[in-house]
């Protein structure tokens, strides 16, 4: 399926051109907002970023897999990450990620099929001051036990 | 005591506070003096890198070249990510605009109109934060073409953030660059340093947001004053027992201790016995085989499961590799595969002596600090906690497949005769 930028999008992508003295140095970024669009990176919307900054399609897959935040395949509604570095592993990280694990019977990287949650094991967020957390798409949740995290997960349920 | 980088004072992000408590008044007495003072003010405060390596601030400055012909860059090093750190976070929300006033500051003594701040992307609320008190500093006239007016100078600054995407290698300074400039974030060769050919080549210079959030403290109250308090916002000297017991109210339980990594989980651990006496400064770590780092501390009690942390600690290197060097590609890999044999019980004393020497053959031959941030870790804590993971291992080595071949060596049937 052919991937092509809201007209609002391309206007975001001008401003951010004029960041940089190249037009490769806005991929990052133009990539966050094809993500935004689109859910995921797919092979369309690489070939649309590259002909947009004049790069190989190649040097675009370069940059997207090798940041972890760049997804390749559809995520979830809510992307589920939880920490589980040390920090959060003193403080019960593991537990929670099991937790998650168990209660929505998905793996690493995988997705419910009511395509409603992923999971993600991540790496220090920086939230070692209130170990253990999680992040929801772009939010933190901090201090957590699994009674908490029910509680998230269930609140999340019932808005859909 | 007084808090420089962060001041017990109310809403402090909200740019007309900051401007009541004497905000963006360092920038101007800044732009009243040559970049040279400004340099030297800074080399002599004492003021030292708050990313892990600590180096001489106002020493890194003085490498940007004078000469004009190029354009120069100023990049601020907000890619938080060693495990156990979240200083940079607080900055971005309770005291943003004294980095924005720092961040003036600074790209006026190297003569950079362009500064980028490199944020990671996990912080997304940060980020916004942050952006919130640019924009409102850009509308002020603080930042921008506008500074002309404001300041009355020639030189004016642009400052842009770019967001990060989870590569926790992005907060080594050439590999920030390449992230910049649309590149996988692969570490650069050094020398050439990045004073020379930093961002598309030019003179760029890179410092971390706690860093560069100090300078206009040292601009106002003088490099005297600073130097005199010391570094961090509990004095710089302070014991690690008075840290953990009277300022974080000690160890829930009262358990005893069993372990203390003092600055983010690549410096090396401290025993539980060893900490009496260990101040948290740079020299005083030294002494004791470690390194104040990030200076983001971990306790760990006397119950922690020392081998599983380890092993973590492992998996986030091995994780984080970015793949160019050799040694640490495989070694940090290697190093967690042995490491999850001892949690698994199937690890011998043989083990223990092979993971100190994979990483010492990672230690010091790879292109950037991973190398040693991955190695570090593990030598030292088995080399300091030998005692602990013996009891975790076998004595014997013990070979999962009785090997046929090897146990026939030395006797008196030569293979072919085996085989038929």
């Amino acid at each position: 399926m052919e991937f092509k930028f809201t007209e609002e999008n391309l206007g975001k992508i001008e401003n951010l051109l004029k960041k940089y003295p190249t037009k490769q140095a806005a991929v990052m970024p133009v990539l966050y907002l094809a993500q935004e669009q689109n859910g995921w990176i797919s092979q369309e919307v690489m070939i649309e970023v590259a002909s947009i900054l004049d790069m190989t399609t190649e040097d675009v897959l370069g940059v997207v897999t090798f940041y972890t935040m760049y997804h390749q395949k559809p995520m979830g509604k809510y992307h589920l990450q939880v920490c589980t570095n040390v920090s959060c592993m003193l403080r019960g990280g593991y537990d929670l990620y099991n937790h998650v694990k168990a209660k929505l019977t998905i793996d690493n990287g995988g997705l419910t099929e009511d395509k409603m949650f992923s999971l993600e094991e991540v790496e220090c967020m920086g939230s070692c001051g209130t170990a253990p957390m999680i992040a929801i798409n772009e939010d933190y949740f901090e201090n957590l036990d699994k009674q908490k995290l029910d509680q998230i997960l269930e609140s999340l349920k019932s808005k859909n | 005591m007084e808090k420089i980088v962060l001041p017990d004072i109310k809403d402090l992000h909200i740019i007309n506070v900051y401007e009541q408590n004497g905000g963006y008044t360092a920038v101007k007495k800044a732009y009243a003096q040559s970049t040279d003072d400004i340099i030297d003010q800074v080399k002599k405060s004492g003021l030292r890198g708050r990313g892990g390596a600590a180096f001489l601030t106002g020493l890194k400055w003085s490498f940007m070249p004078k000469s004009n012909d190029k354009p120069k860059y100023l990049c601020i090093n907000g890619d938080e990510s060693e495990p156990g750190s979240f200083k940079d976070k607080q900055i971005f929300e309770f005291n943003p605009h004294q980095l924005i006033e720092g961040i003036l500051i600074t790209a006026y003594a190297i003569q950079a109109k362009t500064a980028y701040v490199y944020i990671r992307g996990e912080y997304h609320k940060w980020i916004k934060l942050f952006e919130k008190a640019l924009s409102d500093a850009y509308e002020a006239g603080y930042v921008g073409e506008k500074m002309k007016e404001k300041f009355g100078t020639e030189f004016y600054c642009d400052i842009y953030v770019h967001k990060g995407a989870g590569a926790y290698i992005c907060g080594e300074e050439s590999s920030l660059m390449n992230s910049i400039e649309g590149k996988r974030g692969y570490p650069r060769v050094k020398p050439p340093f990045p004073a020379q050919n930093g961002l598309w080549g030019n003179p760029t210079t890179i410092n971390n947001v706690e860093t560069i959030t100090n300078v206009p403290a040292i601009i106002n109250k003088g490099w005297e004053w600073f130097s005199k308090i010391g570094v961090y916002e509990l004095p710089s000297g302070t014991l690690l027992t008075d840290l953990i017991y009277k300022y974080a109210g000690g160890v829930p339980g009262d358990k005893k201790i069993l372990c203390v990594i003092p600055g983010g989980s690549s410096m090396p651990p401290l025993r539980g016995e060893q900490i009496e006496g260990v101040k948290m400064d740079a020299e005083s770590l030294k002494a004791y085989g470690t390194a104040i780092g990030t200076a983001g501390v971990m306790v760990m009690d006397e119950d922690t499961d020392l081998v599983k942390v380890l092993a973590r600690i492992a998996k986030f290197y091995y994780h984080e590799s970015c793949g160019q060097c050799t040694p640490c590609r495989e070694g940090t890999g290697w190093m967690l595969k042995i490491l999850n044999r001892i949690v698994k019980g199937d690890g011998s004393v043989h083990d223990l002596d092979l993971l100190v020497s994979v990483a010492n053959n990672i230690e010091g031959n790879t292109i950037c600090a991973l190398g040693e941030a991955a190695a570090w870790p593990v030598k030292y804590m088995v080399t300091r906690f030998r005692d602990y993971f013996e009891k975790r291992v076998s004595q014997e080595v013990m070979l999962p497949v009785a090997n046929k071949v090897h146990s026939m060596r030395n006797t008196a049937f030569p293979l072919a005769e085996i085989k038929e």
